[in-house]
């Protein structure tokens, strides 16, 4: 019955989003104001709907409701609450619907929060926004429905990919879908601007609180799994450049260079006309990642897709979507002329460089994950594009912005002297090159890779601290007295110094030790004794478990004691490796148990990885700037409004 | 049926990556291997390179990098013998060479294209007249100074 209700209410919001969709863009042309009007009550009744559908859904799952064929494929009574829970969103049916919860929750929370938008613009973005909800709607209904019922309902569950039974990936979907989704704010007023013909200051401020929620979410999502591939995939990658990861990598990359290019339409009237594009292609990206992941077009590049008709549905609504808006472009993007007049050298040329470069970055990255396909249908060749090529081909544009970032940063708008901007980074500069020279010589020169990443890493953070101290006025006190939104590019621009120093020692020095050892043997591993005192079997809730006990000593202290282990899910048949890690600040350790060997060993992986956390710590940070800039006053107040009434009296009355 | 099962969770467990009984006894040779492996792609696998592959076959690809090294092939000498068998797909990093020029170039070229754009608008926002960035209606600049003022 509950999952009746829940059908029900999920084409309820069909038919809701469908007049939201329609009915307050016909209001907005015509300038009536009662069909505006509807669109925010609209938004509300479709986020209910579909709040009560995946209600519905959840409740299925943690009441283990085998009659539901989703249940059945992906859940199991013995599971634990937690990934019963998170099972809903484990899977293709229940994810999308998760997609579009997200998306009415944006439209719904533009209708709450912008009370001090001129209603013409926001019935609009409320319409674009719903229209985007018709589509996926339609999607979930006719390709994907998650509420199918089975005649004869089995007695237990197939079980969710025990792969995904983990905390990390538990909550790595929904912040990944916040960050993909809420781009889709950024697209539906990039599309209501071009409608209007217009793009202005208010306009940049109306939608960078939303691009920068969403590129916060999006940030979390990639650090969280990336975070996940590290610890559970057993050898303590990090990054894979796989094409799933890539669809998350590429929105990324395309939301940073809009977020920095809205400042520039905020500050200085220029960069309109682009900055509308790059807010179409983030979500254009986001559609596409969406499809590549739908489709399996990419990992099975053999057989077109998983579920054709799912991958044509998702690639219509990719044309349509992105084709309309880049036509709609196309005919209005010449009207918006730029205002702001500004000198070769100043704060806008060095964020036409930012922008430049992620682009270009993204470009890399877009063209590298479609070119097996392309080279197969076009040229008869079946190949691979994997992690070596984008190492060398995207390095390069990472290593270009981190040069010129804090440079970019300090200068001053319209017109700057390199030399004058320089002075207050030249403490930042003679860091960076110091202990990069000095991480030359204690790496006796293995690569360049540790040294590079190391002044680059130093050159951002100190840089950050030298932008602070200058725009503080070299006091201490008027620190605390900086605007949020300052605060909030510190934090950043310093975490992605943060990460890229993780990155680069966490590669140049990882130590690996493969070996067989005995139980109550002890090898050394880099200065570190480590001893396999033990190997039991016990049985978890689902699974089976082959646990090792290994103590790590170093110079006669006991560093950790490691319980690495190998997993058996006999419901889905599959093993998997739960690597046991001692985080630290400066190194994990990182330890995998193997099979049984035929002399009665074990085989033992063992890792030491230098500033592992560094990694995701950078990204963590970054997040956090996005955050404080969030909350910075200025953008409160123009997304908010909290009281637009009481407020209009008095300052027309003060004119 | 109990021992069938027994068979197949067997036979199910994890390969783990390099196993210790591959790893060659000369370093040097090793770290060659090892180098080599990380460009190779496990060809039933999900975009996973030999060296970090749980699978079989990658496994056997990894003792097959081995042995030519043994024989005394050189790096260049590998990769022919492996894409002479197994085609190009086997390269995580593409050959640059006919159309996968294209995909080399692609990067470069596109990164000059948009240094030129942007150096023509920067050069023509430098060269353009100074006018009053107010482009606000004077409605809506009283609307923005309320909302500025609160």
């Amino acid at each position: 019955m509950i999952a009746e209700l829940g059908h029900f209410t999920l084409i309820l919001a069909f038919a809701v989003a469908g007049l939201q969709a329609t009915i307050p863009m016909i209001g907005a042309h015509k300038d009536w104001r009662g069909w505006m009007a509807m669109a925010g009550p609209a938004a509300t009744a479709q986020f209910l709907c579909l709040a009560a559908s995946f209600g519905a859904l959840t409740h299925a799952f943690v009441t283990s409701d085998f009659s539901l064929r989703l249940v059945v494929l992906n859940s199991h009574t013995l599971k634990p609450m937690l990934y019963k829970v998170a099972g809903v969103w484990g899977n293709h049916e229940g994810s999308m619907l998760l997609w579009v919860l997200i998306l009415a929750g944006f439209g719904a929370s533009a209708a709450w929060f912008g009370a001090a938008l001129p209603p013409r613009l926001k019935a609009r973005v409320l319409s674009v926004q719903a229209m985007i909800g018709v589509a996926f709607l339609a999607f979930i209904i006719f390709t994907s429905n998650p509420f199918l019922r089975l005649a004869e309902p089995p007695f237990d569950g197939e079980d969710l990919n025990p792969l995904l039974q983990d905390p990390g990936l538990a909550f790595h979907p929904p912040f990944l879908y916040l960050g993909y989704v809420g781009l889709s704010m950024a697209f539906s007023f990039a599309v209501a601007a071009l409608i209007e013909g217009r793009v202005d200051a208010a306009w940049a401020r109306w939608v960078r609180p939303w691009t920068l929620a969403a590129w916060m979410f999006l940030t979390v999502g990639i650090a969280l799994g990336s975070w996940w591939a590290y610890y559970e995939l057993g050898w303590g990658g990090f990054w894979f450049w796989d094409p799933v990861e890539n669809a998350s990598f590429m929105p990324w990359l395309i939301a940073t260079a809009l977020l920095h290019s809205a400042v520039v339409v905020e500050k200085r009237e220029a960069l309109k006309a682009w900055t509308i594009l790059l807010a179409i292609l983030a979500f254009g990206f986001s559609l596409v990642g969406t499809f590549i992941v739908r489709s399996g077009i990419l990992t099975s590049v053999h057989a077109f897709a998983n579920d054709p008709e799912r991958g044509v549905f998702i690639l219509a609504i990719l044309a349509v979507f992105i084709g309309g808006a880049l036509t709609l472009y196309a005919a209005r993007a010449g009207a918006m002329e730029a205002k702001g007049v500004f000198g070769l050298v100043s704060r806008e040329s060095a964020l036409v460089m930012n922008n430049v470069l992620l682009a270009v970055a993204a470009f890399v990255v877009f063209v590298g994950t479609l070119w097996p396909l392309i080279a197969e249908l076009a040229f008869d060749r079946k190949l691979s594009v994997g992690a070596p090529f984008f190492d060398q081909a995207f390095t390069p544009f990472m290593v270009v912005l981190a040069i010129i970032l804090p440079l970019g940063a300090i200068m001053p708008w319209k017109r700057a002297s390199i030399a004058n901007s320089f002075r207050p980074l030249r403490g930042a500069l003679i860091l960076a090159v110091a202990l990069g020279a000095l991480t030359f010589a204690v790496d006796t020169g293995q690569s360049v890779l540790a040294p590079v990443g190391v002044a680059l890493g130093v050159w951002l953070i100190a840089g950050v601290l030298g932008e602070l101290w200058h725009r503080a006025g070299r006091r201490l006190i008027r620190l605390t007295r900086l605007p949020r939104a300052d605060w909030g590019k510190a934090f950043a621009h310093a975490g992605f110094g943060v990460s890229i120093l993780g990155i680069s020692l966490l590669t140049a020095w990882d130590v690996e030790d493969i070996r067989v050892a005995q139980v109550g043997e002890t090898f050394t591993v880099a200065g570190y004794e480590v001893t396999l005192e033990n190997v039991e079997n016990l049985a978890g809730p689902n699974y089976q478990s082959t646990m090792a006990t290994m103590r790590i000593v170093r110079d006669g202290q006991v560093e950790a004691v490691l319980f690495p282990e190998k997993r058996l899910y006999p419901v889905a048949r599959m093993p998997t490796t739960e690597a046991a890690i001692d985080n630290g600040v400066w190194r994990d350790l990182y330890i995998v148990i193997g099979d049984p060997q035929s002399d009665g060993g074990w085989a033992v992986r063992t890792y030491i990885k230098p500033f592992a956390n560094w990694i995701w710590a950078g990204a963590i940070i970054m997040a956090m700037g996005g955050a404080l800039s969030l909350t910075d006053r200025r953008y409160r107040v123009a997304a908010g409004a909290r009281k637009p009434r009481n407020l209009t009296a008095p300052t027309v009355a003060a004119e | 049926m109990r021992l069938l099962t027994l068979v197949f969770l067997l036979l199910s467990t994890p390969v783990m990556a390099v196993q210790p009984d591959e790893v060659l006894a000369d370093p040097v040779l090793e770290s060659r291997a090892r180098e080599l492996s990380q460009g190779l792609r496990c060809l039933v696998c999900r975009n996973e390179n030999i060296d970090e592959s749980n699978a079989a076959l990658a496994r056997d690809l990894r003792l097959l990098v081995r042995e030519r090294l043994v024989a005394g092939d050189d790096d260049a000498e590998v990769i022919a013998y492996l894409v002479d068998r197994y085609g190009e797909y086997v390269l995580l990093r593409p050959n640059a060479s006919g159309s996968n020029l294209i995909l080399w170039v692609a990067g470069p070229a596109m990164l000059i294209l948009a240094l030129g754009a942007a150096g023509l608008y920067m050069r023509r926002r430098r060269a353009a007249p100074d006018e009053q960035p107010m482009a606000l209606s004077d409605a809506e600049e009283t609307r923005l100074r309320e909302i500025l003022e609160k």
